[in-house]
């Protein structure tokens, strides 16, 4: 069985290389830091959106990361046994909800209030920096992008912080109170600290759904090629450039590129999830010496 | 006494297995009865344009009344998907609402026939205040989409709108993210009456957008021009007649402004200039009635088809479609092929060998 899920990935793999197979051929390594997109005249530049991809899914990590932890500190330190079940509930129904769903509550809900809202301020407070200027319009925009990411990652990376904080002997914590700390203290030397890889993990695992987080993104990222140094700019991804541009790829060579960002994103989403295993795994390891 | 038994008890394993057997005949029979019966509905498929699968779905089932031996499956997957399945050869016929290229037909193992069908046209839609009816030529029309024209009361929009009520707003643009057929026609359109979009831009299904927000099919884009106020898009005839959204009167070739509507893209239909071989751009057409921002769609099949039952039938059906088919176009807010196009698309018709 576990062989099988193995000879998927290796199937995935090759299919999307042998798609991939004349945009290899034409543009070579040089592919990955082009940046000019233009389909007319079979220009093709994936680095704004490997860009847009990294720092939506950065972002989102930022904003969601203390949510998260907040959360799961709450949940194993400080909530009351009867609140306990409840909260947990609700959250892995957050993260059962489809994104096409959330993103047409992002778009016709979020957005709206956003750009009426919090961008203006953003835009009137922090306007001299360069992350922070040009037009409003609707909302879409990378940030928008960013806020949903955060919302779709929250459950994972805050019931797997759970686990980690869960992890942690309670001698731990008994041993920081006997020192005279206070419980605010105690969580955040005995619990927080001592938990720093798993909590890395379960961020790097976020981060991979991030990564390959599509419709919802697609719905509100406002799906444009080129770089801006501004948050309220619209952007693209990889994945959104491949859900909203494949249909209607015409020749052969647009598909092919479509194809290779693809491997792109499969190659980066594997790595990252790799990694967060590996650091999880140390901190199972831990669990049950 | 014995052998009475036995002979009794082989006369009923006799009796028994051929009864057996008649069954298995029977079933054997009904099989192959059924298997003919299956194979006499030819199955014939397509792929390709999303723009003409209402007209074309609609085509299809009538035609099952008319020729219950074939049935046609048609899908939506988009003209891009059409050109590359009927070029790979995984469906019988492709469809497109933009002409092949030299480049992709040369790929083809034989030579492909583009049989225009019917044709649509692009809306320029807006969210402004009381949504005027605007009059908008191609240029201003270019330069709104190239990031030139940023405010609703430029004087270049002003001076072709007298006593419309312009605001001092930014525009916001919004365009199509996935490729399209009605980006196709409409970057046509900005191509032949504005040089400097046809030296930057071009004319394609996705174009390099040098400003605005991408939005994925008519509805997404429709759905971001009506939550944006001060926007601007474009989306096809149907889609906006269907939805009752506001639009702008286009400047023709010969000066008018016309509005979208089944009628004047009819118009264009009739004065543009087309090719022998179909691939042809109504765009601009000449036309003192003609609506400027519109195109035709075709069906793709090869001239030698490979299996002979299902050239005779794709013949049949395209014949009937030039004759029969075309008259449901209108009702479905498609312009329909005038006369004389229709009798050359007919004898292009011939021209398929089975």
């Amino acid at each position: 069985m576990a062989m099988m899920v193995l000879a998927l990935v290796v199937i995935l793999g090759l299919e999307l290389c042998r798609g991939a197979g004349l945009s290899l051929r034409v543009f070579g390594w040089r592919f990955l830091g082009l940046s000019h997109w233009n389909p007319v005249n079979n220009d093709f530049g994936p680095l704004p959106c490997i860009v847009g991809t990294f720092v939506s899914s950065l972002l989102g990590l930022a904003i969601a990361l203390p949510l998260s932890l907040a959360t799961a500190v709450y949940l194993t330190e400080l909530a009351p046994g009867w609140a306990r079940r409840p909260v947990i509930t609700l959250i892995e129904m957050l993260a059962s909800v489809p994104s096409v769903i959330l993103g047409l509550w992002g778009m016709y809900v979020l957005l709206p209030w956003l750009a009426a809202g919090p961008y203006p301020v953003l835009k009137r407070c922090l306007g001299f920096l360069p992350f922070f200027q040009g037009p409003v319009g609707g909302g879409y925009c990378v940030l928008s992008a960013a806020i949903m990411i955060a919302i779709m990652i929250v459950p994972i990376i805050t019931s797997i912080s759970r686990e980690v904080f869960r992890s942690i002997p309670d001698t731990q914590r008994e041993a920081a109170f006997a020192l005279g700390a206070t419980r605010w203290e105690a969580t955040r030397l005995a619990v927080v600290k001592s938990s720093t890889r798993g909590i890395f993990g379960a961020a790097m695992l976020g981060l991979g759904r991030a990564l390959g987080e599509t419709m919802a993104v697609t719905m509100v990222i406002g799906n444009t090629h080129g770089f801006s140094a501004s948050l309220l700019a619209p952007g693209s991804t990889l994945a959104s450039t491949i859900a909203s541009e494949f249909d209607e790829a015409v020749g052969s060579l647009y598909p092919s590129v479509l194809y290779e960002m693809g491997l792109v994103l499969l190659l980066v989403t594997i790595v990252t999830n790799i990694l967060a295993r590996l650091l999880l795994g140390a901190v199972r390891g831990r669990q049950h010496a | 006494m014995k052998l009475n038994v036995d002979e009794c008890l082989l006369k009923a394993l006799i009796v028994r297995s051929v009864r057996h057997w008649t069954q298995i005949v029977i079933l054997a029979a009904m099989t192959v009865a059924f298997a003919a019966d299956v194979s006499a509905q030819l199955l014939i498929n397509g792929a390709g344009a999303t723009f003409p699968y209402p007209i074309y779905s609609k085509w299809f089932y009538k035609y099952s009344e008319v020729d219950p031996t074939v049935r046609f499956n048609y899908q939506s997957i988009g003209s891009g998907g059409g050109q590359r399945q009927i070029l790979e050869g995984t469906v019988d016929f492709g469809a497109s609402d933009s002409p092949m290229s030299d480049q992709d037909l040369a790929l083809a193992p034989s030579k492909i026939l583009h049989i225009p069908t019917v044709a649509g046209a692009d809306v320029v839609t807006y969210n402004l205040p009381g949504n005027p009816r605007l009059n908008l030529d191609g240029p201003v029309i270019a330069a709104i989409f190239m990031g030139k024209i940023t405010k609703w009361n430029d004087p270049r929009i002003a001076s072709q709108n007298p006593g419309a009520a312009l605001p001092n707003a930014d525009i916001g643009v919004v365009h199509r993210s996935d490729g399209s057929g009605t980006t196709y026609i409409f970057t046509d359109f900005l191509s032949s009456v504005s040089p400097e979009w046809e030296k930057q831009i071009g004319r394609g299904t996705a174009v390099n957008w040098p400003v605005g927000l991408g939005a994925k099919g008519n509805e997404g884009v429709t759905g971001m021009v009506k939550q944006m106020a001060s926007s601007i898009g474009y989306v096809e005839l149907v889609y906006a007649l269907q939805n009752k959204l506001a639009f702008a009167s286009v400047k023709n070739s010969s000066g008018n402004y016309i509005g979208p509507a089944i009628e004047s893209v009819a118009a264009a239909l009739a004065t543009a200039t087309i090719p022998d071989d179909f691939r042809f751009s109504m765009v601009n057409a000449p036309g003192a009635d003609a609506y400027p921002i519109a195109g035709a769609t075709w069906l793709l099949v090869y001239q030698h088809q490979r299996d002979p039952r299902k050239g005779k039938k794709t013949v049949e059906f395209l014949k009937w479609a030039m004759k029969d088919g075309e008259r449901m176009a209108p009702p479905l807010d498609y312009a329909p092929l005038p006369t004389n196009l229709v009798e050359r698309v007919r004898a292009k018709i011939e021209e398929i060998k089975y």
